[in-house]
């Protein structure tokens, strides 16, 4: 410990609650009250209602609230996946062509969203790979967003990895294919569903390259949200960002106990 | 005990169970191991002893198929195994960590070397009942590895290195990782095991002396990724073909002297060595602590002046600068007189040998 001094621990604590309060707490409060605000003109809403937050339960907004589980999931699914299989390759391979990958599968995250929208769309508008459109370039949008982060996750767990276990198992005669699917990948699980959940996450919360590439049936909820602010309605765009982040929550949580299940053999 | 799980060639019956043919593995520049050429017969436990990064690991990992050789070839029962992968060499492995699988119970870990051999599910249950109580576990079958203590988390990773009837038993560091208590109990518990696999080649990675001769049939002393000296325990300790070995293997007092016909002089004195490995010339005069007494300075012995005293419970370690120029440690029984430091004293050797210098 740095402070040793029980008012030096005391005053830090304090300075720290006041900046996460500030930072973190303070806008999702104002978030929650402007979902149930009918007017807003002084430092708290003047009068209160429950209609902005029916109206995000409507059939339209529900769907965009569909739309943006769907996409998540599926960005999140495909995310892991390739996250994963990234780690495990970029492991097993030479040096100079692991750092390379290594650096590729990071790009997403150093490159603009809005440039991952646009290259999207400019690569398959076309045949004979057309995604342009179509649900599928969303997706695809948002799963080379978040397969970074995806990657990350699980790379830095199978660099913790002690080597000897996937060794001792192969010494005592499993082919590398068991090794994987009964050692490895089980061992990597917590990391995975880590990875899953931050995938998910993201791209619940994906706006500047979906605004880029959505199509009209496809239409998440952070664009509903951002399409409401931009039109000044701002008291139905925070009901709005309140479910999603419900949404997130419920999502996350349940993510969250999926991963720590102790592993089955 | 012959494995029912990997042929061995008729061809290969007399062949040593384990083979080194020159072989070394480097990592970019860095020698891991250099030119290590050694066999280990079917049955025999060979020590290999050396300091941290001697190459002993790395000479383990070969055979194990966890590094390839940069050169040279491997051999498991006369078969050269150098370029196949560990799943096919059917050698059985006892890591530093253990390495028990976290997420399975205790009987699943044993279980898992038979399941990947898709061995019947009725003998996979009588193996791993088998190899439980060989190691006294019975009990703890259904628990997970964190559960367990660290001499039982060994206890289960021999019983799965075990289960699959390995010819070859690679240990690296097995003890290293228990207290000083539990490592003793653990010595005791191998050489026990070791008796109940009379047919079972093992090698045993160690850095610790005391390990190697309580275990091994023959000791292969390593330093600087080489093999510098290997014979049966008790020659290579009371005649140590180098110092190195000397030295490593019972930290024995390295005198430089000159040698000459049974013994060595060392200034002005002749002392007698049962061995000598230098016919004349310089040499180094080769003695345990155990084997020096340190007397009242008299016309017998070796001149010094005691420097340093330390009481270790069972003894006293005495650090005696000698006239010649050389310091000696010196172990004497608790109950004996020993003088003060600072104070003249005589050394007198017992049993010692002649080794020859080192190059500098």
């Amino acid at each position: 410990m740095l402070i040793w001094t029980r008012r030096g621990r005391a005053a830090l604590r304090t300075a720290f609650a006041a900046l996460f309060a500030l930072v973190i707490l303070a806008p999702l409060a104002v978030v929650v009250l402007a979902a149930f605000a009918r007017s807003w003109n002084g430092v708290l809403p003047g009068a209160y209602t429950t209609g902005h937050l029916r109206e995000s339960l409507t059939d339209d907004r529900l769907a965009a609230l569909l739309v943006s589980l769907q996409t998540a999931l599926a960005a999140g699914l495909l995310a892991v996946l390739v996250g994963t299989w990234g780690a495990l390759a970029v492991a097993s391979a030479p040096r100079l062509l692991a750092r390379v990958a290594d650096t590729l599968l990071h790009l997403p995250i150093a490159v603009s969203s809005v440039v991952v929208g646009l290259s999207m769309l400019v690569a398959f508008n076309k045949p004979p790979l057309l995604l342009g459109g179509t649900r599928w370039i969303v997706i695809a949008a948002h799963t080379v967003l978040v397969t970074a982060f995806a990657y990350s996750t699980v790379s830095a767990a199978l660099k913790r990895l002690d080597p000897a276990y996937a060794q001792v198992a192969g010494s005592l005669g499993a082919a590398p294919p068991r090794v994987l699917f009964r050692i490895v990948l089980p061992l990597l699980m917590p990391a995975m569903s880590a990875a899953a959940a931050l995938s998910i996450a993201l791209s619940l919360g994906e706006v500047g390259a979906t605004i880029m590439v959505y199509p009209p049936d496809w239409r998440t909820l952070p664009v509903g949200v951002f399409t409401l602010t931009d039109r000044g309605r701002v008291f139905p765009a925070a009901a709005l960002t309140l479910t999603l982040l419900a949404t997130a929550l419920v999502t996350l949580t349940g993510l969250g106990r999926l991963g720590r299940r102790p592993g089955a053999r | 005990m012959t494995s029912t799980l990997t042929p061995v060639p008729a061809t290969a019956v007399e062949a040593p169970a384990i083979g080194w043919d020159g072989v070394s593995v480097r990592y970019g520049d860095a020698h891991a191991l250099r030119d290590l050429t050694l066999d280990v017969a079917r049955g025999e436990t060979v020590a290999l002893l050396g300091p941290s990064g001697s190459g002993k690991s790395t000479a383990l990992k070969a055979v194990a198929g966890f590094v390839r050789p940069t050169s040279g070839r491997v051999l498991l029962g006369g078969r050269d195994v150098t370029g196949e992968p560990p799943h096919r060499r059917g050698v059985g492995v006892v890591v530093q960590s253990y390495a028990l699988f976290p997420h399975m119970k205790v009987e699943d870990n044993v279980a898992f070397g038979l399941r990947a051999r898709r061995l019947p599910r009725a003998e996979v249950a009588a193996r791993v009942t088998e190899m439980l109580a060989m190691v006294g576990m019975t009990a703890h079958r259904g628990k997970l590895p964190r559960e367990l203590s660290g001499g039982q988390q060994q206890r289960i990773a021999i019983a799965r290195a075990l289960a699959i009837r390995p010819p070859v038993l690679l240990l690296d560091e097995p003890l290293s990782a228990l207290d000083a208590r539990l490592r003793q109990d653990m010595l005791d518990e191998l050489r026990r095991l070791r008796g109940e696999l009379p047919d079972t080649a093992i090698v045993y990675v160690t850095h610790d002396q005391t390990e190697a001769l309580v275990l091994a049939d023959r000791i292969a002393i390593m330093r600087d990724a080489r093999l510098v000296d290997v014979g049966p325990a008790d020659e290579l300790y009371h005649r140590p073909p180098s110092a190195f070995t000397a030295e490593f293997l019972g930290g024995a007092n390295l005198i430089p002297a000159e040698a000459v016909a049974g013994g060595a002089r060392v200034g002005d004195r002749t002392v007698p060595a049962a061995h000598s490995a230098v016919a004349s010339g310089p040499a180094l005069l080769c003695v345990r602590p155990h084997a020096l007494t340190v007397e009242v300075p008299g016309p017998d012995g070796l001149p010094g002046r005691v420097t340093a005293v330390q009481w270790r419970g069972s003894g006293y370690r005495l650090e005696v600068a000698l006239d010649c120029g050389a310091t000696v440690s010196a172990d004497l029984p608790a109950l004996t007189g020993v003088p003060a430091a600072g104070e003249p004293a005589a050394v007198r050797v017992g049993a010692a040998c002649v080794v020859a210098r080192e190059e500098p």
